[in-house]
């Protein structure tokens, strides 16, 4: 089985104005089917640069990226849209939901753009299975600003998994959200992950990524740091004790 | 199919979201295509009334009249020169090729009287070829013979509206009718031809032989004027040269000088009469252009408006897998469907004006179907070519700036 992830020095330099800027310089990396991801740094490390080039939204200026075996390093914006479609799940910091949209429909989002074209009953069931799979059946019908953050990331997570992705790329997943729901989405990634997916996650906070397996430090366009987490938290004994501390401080009864 | 019917669905729901906005947006393609139906509905019903009026001149009616006569400044109308001669009529009857029926024409307005009733109409003297050239059937009784005019014969022909005022409902054929005292017979009953483009009746009307007229009527030895009809109306143009070149050599009229006569088509007529109504129509549907334009413009400006406003949106969208022409049929599809509804509204509209005004002012609107396929194809074009510069600006947004717009 090939590697969901295998970039060789991969390079990403911008030609804005004068002076071109050098985002991402020599990137190599191999990310295996089942691991879980941390990808950290701080702002202008180029971990954003690198997100985008693994999201298949911007194309490296140099070097190869193979995604599930499939060299997509020198493709046209047409066939990465369908890469992007049949292989990657996104979930960004801001939900990215459409407004005015009921969270059955924003997860049938990918389908519309699937080829071969799914039947209609095939992507209302979908749909459904994967609002099942977060815990959000009861929710199909209720529209974004009807839900709370928590429940927006899940439907964002259901419409990510919607199409079946080898890889699920969140950026920020948790920057919205307070330290509770953090945990419990925290905890979605991990069940997911336990059960194959493979998850590379953007985040700036420690506390975060020490929920992932793997982490990668990112600093002036290099990879600084690579190694597995080893006092890894999970999210059910997190819940617990994060509610034995609330009690604790009389926050709740 | 079921994609097409995804999208458009898509789309009115994005329309459906700001309903007034929408609304505002169409209404220069309503104000527009109404404008453009009932320009057409309106020209349409003119040109036709026209056309039937004239229809009722005959078929390939070719008409010569005298021209006009001055004496001391004074300047009598058309027809009143006493220059169109019967031996004139005779010689383009018999002369000029491809005429086949010929007419003279005196007419005056005299007092006519049937028993004790009595009535002011017109008095036309006409030859026996009259009916043939206006292709105007009798209802009752025979007509003019050749016989009638060679002998000066009183027999009369009259029109529907003489004979109901002089007979009433009792059919009029072989009754006796005076002419300024002069006894006719009834000899037949013209069957009603309705009124003519000037809003004249022409069923006011009694004909009667020329040669009679001339002699024992009016006393007058020319004409008013000739009217004639050509076998064909591909004929027409070169029958008319005839006719003025025989003319002008019967009445010795030197190279370079003026006509002393007139020589008309039915063709002219119709465009003189339908000349009004066409610079009517070419003034609404200018209007109707510009109201066109500027609702598509609307339409382009409102459409680059929802662009921006839904950066983000179509930056999810390509996030999650839409490809470039996905963005721009979306958007495209929108602007169709934006001007397509402007466009139908605007057909109901121009067809419920046109109605109105045929109802409430008696014109004589009518909308072709091809005006309303007209209105629902340009609808749809200016939904595409004012809609396709957003769409494509849509298309070509980059997700990632996309996705980071707030």
């Amino acid at each position: 089985m090939p590697p969901v992830i295998e970039i060789t020095d991969l390079h990403r330099i911008y030609q804005t104005g004068g002076t071109p800027v050098h985002a991402v310089r020599g990137i190599s990396l191999r990310i295996e089917q089942g691991e879980f991801v941390a990808v950290m740094g701080a702002s202008g490390s180029g971990k954003s640069t690198l997100m985008n080039m693994l999201g298949c939204l911007d194309r490296p200026t140099r070097g190869t990226y193979r995604i599930d075996g499939t060299d997509v390093s020198s493709l046209e914006s047409d066939a990465l849209a369908a890469i992007r479609n049949r292989k990657i799940g996104f979930v960004f910091q801001g939900f990215n939901l459409l407004s005015r949209t009921t969270a059955l429909e924003n997860v049938e989002l990918p389908m519309l753009y699937a080829h071969p074209s799914l039947s209609y009953r095939e992507v209302r069931a979908r749909a459904e299975r994967c609002l099942g799979q977060v815990g959000l059946s009861d929710r199909a019908d209720h529209v974004p600003n009807q839900l709370s953050g928590g429940q927006q990331q899940r439907v964002a997570i259901a419409r990510a998994l919607v199409l079946g992705p080898a890889l699920l790329l969140a950026d920020e997943p948790t920057g919205n959200l307070d330290t509770r729901t953090s945990i419990e989405i925290m905890g979605v990634f991990q069940q997911l992950n336990d059960a194959g997916m493979t998850v590379v996650m953007v985040t700036h906070e420690l506390d975060v990524a020490r929920y992932a397996r793997r982490t990668i430090v990112m600093r002036d366009g290099r990879i600084r740091r690579d190694e597995p987490v080893t006092d890894r938290a999970l999210a059910g004994p997190e819940i617990e004790r994060l509610a034995a501390e609330e009690q604790a401080a009389d926050l709740v009864a | 199919m079921k994609r097409l019917l995804s999208i458009i669905l898509v789309a009115m729901r994005a329309l459906r979201r700001n309903v007034l906005r929408t609304l505002l947006t169409m209404l220069g393609i309503i104000i527009g295509v109404a404008a453009t139906i009932g320009t057409i509905s309106i020209g349409t019903g003119a040109r036709m009334q026209v056309e039937q009026q004239i229809a009722t001149l005959g078929q390939n009616v070719i008409m010569v009249m005298a021209g006009n006569m001055s004496r001391g400044g004074m300047f009598s109308g058309m027809g009143g020169a006493p220059t169109l001669t019967l031996e004139d009529a005779l010689a383009l009857r018999n002369e000029v090729e491809g005429v086949v029926y010929m007419s003279p024409e005196v007419r005056s307005s005299v007092q006519i009287v049937a028993g004790n009733l009595n009535w002011n109409t017109t008095v036309m003297g006409v030859s026996h070829e009259y009916l043939d050239l206006r292709s105007w059937p009798l209802a009752e009784g025979e007509f003019i013979t050749d016989d009638d005019v060679r002998a000066n014969a009183r027999t009369a022909i009259l029109g529907q509206t003489t004979a109901k005022k002089l007979f009433e409902d009792s059919s009029p054929i072989g009754a006796v009718i005076r002419i300024k005292g002069v006894p006719f017979k009834v000899a037949g009953l013209l069957v009603s031809k309705g009124s003519n483009m000037m809003g004249n009746d022409q069923d006011d009307i009694v004909l009667v032989p020329y040669s009679t007229a001339m002699k024992r009527l009016f006393g007058q030895n020319f004409l008013r004027s000739v009217n004639l009809g050509a076998g064909d109306s591909s004929q027409i143009k070169e029958v008319t040269n005839q006719i003025s070149e025989l003319l002008r050599q019967r009445h010795r009229i030197l190279p370079g000088r003026d006509d002393d006569f007139m020589v008309r088509t039915q063709e002219e007529i119709a465009e003189f009469a339908t000349s009004t109504a066409k610079t009517m129509t070419a003034l609404l549907g200018a209007i109707a252009c510009v109201s066109l334009l500027v609702g598509g413009i609307g339409i382009m400006n409102i459409m680059l408006v929802s662009v921006t406003e839904r950066t983000r949106e179509i930056g999810i969208r390509l996030a999650v897998g839409a490809r470039r022409r996905d963005i721009l049929r979306q958007f495209l599809t929108e602007a169709v469907v934006l001007s397509l509804a402007g466009g139908l509204i605007g057909i109901a509209v121009g067809v419920g004006l046109s109605m109105a005004l045929a109802a409430q002012f008696n014109w004589p609107t009518f909308t072709p179907t091809w005006a309303i396929v007209l209105g629902f194809l340009f609808s749809a074009a200016i939904g595409v070519f004012f809609g396709y510069y957003p769409a494509r600006k849509a298309a070509q947004l980059d997700p990632i700036e996309a996705l980071r717009y707030e």
